[in-house]
């Protein structure tokens, strides 16, 4: 069966002050229908520009698809006009975003705002549009759904905002969903509600779900695959479970050790945390002809200054972009 | 239910701050000297003390300043402003007959200015760097800097001396006859350069903040939100952007109200628009004190009038605004 959505050697360009920065350097991959890609990376390594080159939304002027396709259903979204990826917005690929307090309008009710969504996409009459918004309600768990539909954003908690963000994001049964860091804002009890919601909605909806992420947990949790982004690159591609019991780019390996108790029992002694020493290069050293981790990198040699890692796979599936991803 | 009480409550501010004025207005024109006895003596070319002391009584100005207050206070609650010798006539059938125009004048180039001003606002806060919105910033900067008898001078020349488009002054013109639409057009071709003139200045300020507060909105994550449920450029711009953009606006809206107001006066001079701008220039004039009072008072009150609704216009727009006091 073919990939729901193929991303082909994807370039994304951003035109700063200090010239033209690629944000997303040679990026290709493949989902599924029905899969929960994750994309891990910290801030700043072109994960939320992927979701928003997916959706159509680059920032006007500033940023531009430079070169690659995007196939959805057979088609390029790089070539569709504004008006075909108005209808698959929303409709076939929707979003939900980092912030549930600045993301949803502050004017509007929340039944309006799930509701304007299937007026769009499935002409549905006010009154029909309403009541399909108290039954997403419902369906996101928000308890008396009937009321709370006429509630304005300011009326409800950080994470009954994010559940209502959900609601209007699943509203016309999208067949990718993009969760862009969806629990970032919202404190831990609620991130781990937020994602059971997320889980049990795609078991229900059988949609695909890219999971933008820097919660190493969650990822384990929710996702199949997962990409390590790096500074616009890929540094890692490959099965969950593989990529976190052996991790086979250093990147990888080091947000790994970032995290306790992922890899360690709660009774065993834990090792140390171990942070990643230094920062994501600023945007004017992106797509350079060298491995852009490699001033952070325990394990650097000569050869990782003087030219651009390629591709290993290994035999589990796994990809790394790294001169040493054999010895590790 | 919260609305209505929060709206009472500042119906009840606005009454008390309405007669706060009044007892202001009536001591400050107390201070002031000189009073309406000097006035007439010397339009009669001067008169004895005996005649002023009886002037003086006959408007009960020998009495007591707090008397004369309360006098004045109990006056107007009963609708009676005081008599104005200079024209002869209660001052309130005087306001009253002049009220309508000015108020025709200032709601109409109000509304002319909010609208335009944040139609042309959104427009360039689209294109920041287009052609319209250097426009846009062009007029803006125009018509705050022209002063307004000017831009109105210079308006009748174009239009009304050269082009004869418009009628020169007044506000109807006495030799028409016919239904109701005929007056209506003809008060409107009257109106029309005096509302561009009083508009042209709040037109500037309207557009500038409308073009800044829908920058920043746009900006803003629900509107990429918005962007990302697939909705069209006309709804994100004008649905959820615009309401969003419409308090900060709103509100100048409202301070600017007496600004208007005092607008109005000389854009009626200017036009000879029988309004209380005219009323007032003349009394002031004429030191007509109970009209002037009356005029204060009458332009206190449309001020007051004027920011109660601007509140409940803003609570309209924004719904975290409605549960407060």
């Amino acid at each position: 069966m073919a990939p729901l959505l193929e991303v082909e050697n994807l370039r994304i360009e951003l035109t700063t002050r200090d010239g033209i920065a690629p944000v997303i350097d040679d990026l290709s991959f493949t989902l599924n229908a029905g899969e929960t890609l994750s994309f891990v990376g910290e801030s700043g390594c072109g994960k939320s520009m992927t979701a928003l080159a997916l959706m159509g939304l680059l920032p006007d002027k500033i940023g531009r698809v430079a070169s690659g396709k995007i196939i959805f259903n057979n088609e390029d979204l790089t070539q569709a006009s504004d008006a075909r990826l108005r209808e698959i917005r929303g409709n076939d690929i929707s979003m939900i975003f980092q912030e549930p307090m600045t993301s949803l309008n502050p004017v509007f009710t929340i039944g309006e705002q799930i509701a304007e969504v299937l007026r769009a996409h499935q002409g549905l009459s006010r009154a029909a549009a309403w009541a399909k918004a108290v039954e997403l309600l419902d369906a996101v768990r928000i308890p008396n759904p009937k009321g709370r539909a006429s509630d304005y954003p300011f009326q409800m908690s950080g994470g009954q905002r994010q559940r209502a963000m959900i609601a209007m994001a699943l509203a016309c049964e999208p067949k990718i969903l993009i969760a862009d860091e969806p629990t970032t804002a919202l404190d831990v009890t609620v991130q781990a509600q937020i994602f059971d919601l997320l889980t049990d909605l795609r078991r229900q909806t059988s949609a695909a779900i890219i999971l933008i992420t820097h919660d190493m947990g969650a990822v384990a949790e929710m996702a199949e695959r997962m990409i390590v982004m790096y500074a616009g690159r890929k540094a890692e591609f490959g099965p969950v479970d593989q990529i976190i019991t052996h991790p086979r780019h250093p990147y990888t390996k080091g947000l790994i050790s970032c995290v306790p108790h992922i890899v360690s029992d709660m009774t065993e002694e834990r090792p140390d945390l171990i942070e990643v020493p230094g920062i994501v290069p600023s945007l004017k050293d992106f797509g350079q002809d060298r491995c852009l981790f490699a001033s952070r990198c325990a394990y650097v040699t000569d050869k990782c200054q003087a030219s651009r890692p390629s591709k290993k796979l290994f035999s589990n599936g796994q990809i790394a972009d790294c001169w040493h991803a054999e010895d590790l | 239910m919260q609305f209505l009480q929060t709206t009472l409550i500042r119906i009840f501010y606005a009454i008390v701050l309405l007669v706060a004025v009044l007892v202001l207005n009536f001591s400050l024109m107390h201070l002031a000297p000189g009073d309406v006895a000097d006035t007439i003596s010397q339009s009669m070319g001067g008169a004895d003390q005996e005649l002023l002391d009886r002037i003086r009584s006959d408007y009960g100005l020998d009495q007591p300043f707090l008397v004369q207050l309360g006098r004045y206070i109990a006056g107007v609650l009963q609708f009676d402003l005081g008599f104005s010798f200079f024209y002869n006539q209660p001052v309130t059938k005087l306001i009253m007959e002049r009220l309508p125009a000015t108020l025709l004048l200032v709601v109409t180039a109000q509304l002319l200015a909010l609208f335009l001003g944040v139609f042309l606002g959104v427009i360039s806060a689209r294109k920041p760097n287009g052609l319209t919105s250097h426009f846009v910033t062009f007029m803006a900067l125009f018509g705050y800097a022209a002063p307004v008898f000017w831009t109105g001078i210079l308006l009748l020349i174009g239009f009304s001396l050269h082009l004869h488009w418009f009628p020169v002054a007044g506000m109807r013109d006495v030799t028409i006859s016919g239904g109701f639409w005929v007056h209506f057009v003809d008060v409107l071709r009257h109106l029309i350069l005096p509302m561009i003139t009083l508009a042209s200045i709040f037109l500037a300020l309207y557009s500038r903040l409308a073009r800044a507060t829908m920058m920043e909105v746009l900006g803003s994550d629900y509107v990429r939100t918005a962007k990302s449920k697939g909705l069209s450029q006309r709804q994100v711009v004008y649905k959820h952007a615009l309401k969003n953009s419409l308090s900060p606006v709103i509100t100048l809206a409202g301070l600017q109200f007496s600004a208007v107001i005092s607008g109005a006066v000389l854009v009626e001079t200017v036009f000879s628009w029988p309004g209380l701008g005219t009323l007032a220039f003349q009394s002031i004039i004429a030191r007509d004190t109970p009209t002037i009072l009356g005029i204060l008072f009458f332009s206190a009150l449309v001020v007051i009038v004027g920011n109660l609704l601007t509140d409940i216009a803003l609570r309209l727009v924004d719904p975290r605004l409605r549960g407060r006091s």
